[in-house]
């Protein structure tokens, strides 16, 4: 319900008069639109505050204001004046119901009241749930919830990796190194814990290494891949080494173990 | 920590969750924590237990919609509100009484909500509802033009501290006087 008098100014005047019936100066008209959620709204207020009788309303003035509207109509909000203007319509209904003569045997007519009641009854039960809901506490309003910092973090599963996927690694290191053969049988000396030691250097370098960079299948011959892939196998086995792959046929990485 | 261990840790590992989330947790949530299974009474315990011995301090753990949550204790608003000086503006009566419809009365189209406050449904009401996330569409009423159903969100519950539309008031609450319009 509207406690608050009007501020507004209609034609320089202060106007601050809330309405005691249903009749609006056409002037005032605006103000009302604004004030009121509607006409449900403007009927409930005068019969709540003012004991309007809705069978007590001047229907003359009610008719000239409903004409004097449709005038204006194209100079104010038409969608909410036309509301006002049916409930006006509605009302001035009723009442000529009720001065009309009643033949004794309609007796059975319903009391053409009865959906207004029910319409303002319903319409004030919501007005007053709106305002309980609004007073209620709401999050960000009256209601703080905890929100600690912490770094989000997530359980990184290790990928899945097989044996066979590293098989399979290791034929193509040897395919490829079968395309740079050449005819010459090194006699260099080849030892699997040089090349753990050379893998782990460069390990140390770049951290991560695809499992075919660590191979130089150009430069070496199929002896020292052997050795290579032996140091690399050696190294994982002692736990110095971590092989992942993301997924089977793709890329398979080494790197460095640290701690654990 | 070995999991499992004993009741304390059980529900520090439950608080330390619970005041890191963003978002209220539920049971199922919650259960993800532990690698070994566990019992949803097993889990309601431990809140209940972690609800008491918070009794005496700032926060409290509160069930609302979607799952369990901490907040501040209502006496502390008043100075966290302080924290944030700018005021968040009102909603208006035709956004909370639209939204009191759909609250009551849902699912309920927008013809309805006319019918129920006598004016058109102003689009901006309906899209500041919309945007807050406290009601959405659910569904459309079979009679023609197909229009929208609405519904309030367990987020709007979130919000207003409710865990089901139940909490609402109810409303014969809010049925005053009959009217009467006879002489």
């Amino acid at each position: 319900m509207i406690e608050t008098p009007l501020n507004a100014k209609i034609k320089g005047e202060a106007f601050t008069q809330l309405p005691q019936d249903l009749y609006i100066p056409p002037d005032a008209l605006e103000v009302y639109l604004d004030a009121f959620e509607g006409p449900l709204d403007l009927l409930l207020y005068l019969i709540r505050k003012h004991n309007l009788n809705i069978l007590d309303i001047p229907m003359a003035d009610l008719t000239r204001q409903y004409m004097v509207y449709v005038d204006k109509m194209h100079a104010i909000k038409l969608e909410l004046a036309g509301d006002y203007l049916l409930m006006s319509a509605m009302l001035i209904e009723i009442k000529s119901r009720f001065l009309l003569p009643k033949p004794a045997d309609v007796e059975s007519e319903q009391d053409p009241r009865a959906e207004l009641v029910r319409r303002l009854m319903e319409y004030e039960a919501i007005k007053l749930a709106a305002q309980k809901i609004d007073e209620m506490p709401k999050v960000g309003e009256d209601i703080s919830v905890a929100s600690a910092y912490y770094q989000q973090i997530s359980e990184v599963k290790p990928p899945e990796f097989s044996l066979d996927d590293l098989a399979e690694a290791w034929r193509n290191v040897l395919k490829r190194a079968s395309h740079f053969t050449h005819h010459k049988v090194g006699k260099a000396e080849l030892s699997v814990r040089e090349h753990m030691s050379l893998i782990l250097r460069r390990l140390k370098a770049d951290n991560l290494l695809e499992f075919s960079e660590l191979f130089d299948v150009v430069q070496d011959g199929i002896p020292k891949l052997v050795v290579c892939f032996l140091a690399i196998l050696e190294l994982a086995r002692e736990g110095l080494l971590r092989i992942t792959q993301q997924a089977p046929f793709s890329p398979i990485y080494v790197q460095l173990n640290s701690h654990e | 920590m070995s999991e499992h261990s004993n009741i304390r840790e059980l529900k520090n590992v439950l608080e330390a969750a619970l005041l890191t989330s963003p978002e209220p947790l539920s049971l199922d949530d919650m259960a993800r924590l532990f690698a070994e299974r566990m019992e949803r009474t097993t889990l309601r315990m431990l809140l209940d237990e972690l609800k008491q011995d918070w009794d005496a301090r700032t926060m409290e753990l509160v069930q609302v919609a979607t799952g369990y949550r901490f907040q501040a204790r209502a006496e502390y608003s008043v100075f966290l509100a302080r924290l944030n000086p700018e005021k968040q503006s009102k909603y208006s009566r035709a956004v909370m009484e639209t939204l009191a419809i759909i609250a009551y009365r849902q699912p309920v189209t927008r013809g309805d909500i006319e019918e129920i406050r006598g004016v058109a449904v102003n689009p901006n009401v309906m899209r500041q509802l919309l945007e807050r996330d406290w009601v959405d569409v659910v569904g459309q009423r079979e009679v023609p033009g197909r229009p929208s159903l609405y519904a309030t969100t367990k987020h709007f519950l979130d919000d207003l501290n409710l865990r089901s539309l139940a909490d609402l008031p109810p409303m014969e609450e809010f049925t005053r006087q009959e009217i009467q319009l006879d002489l």
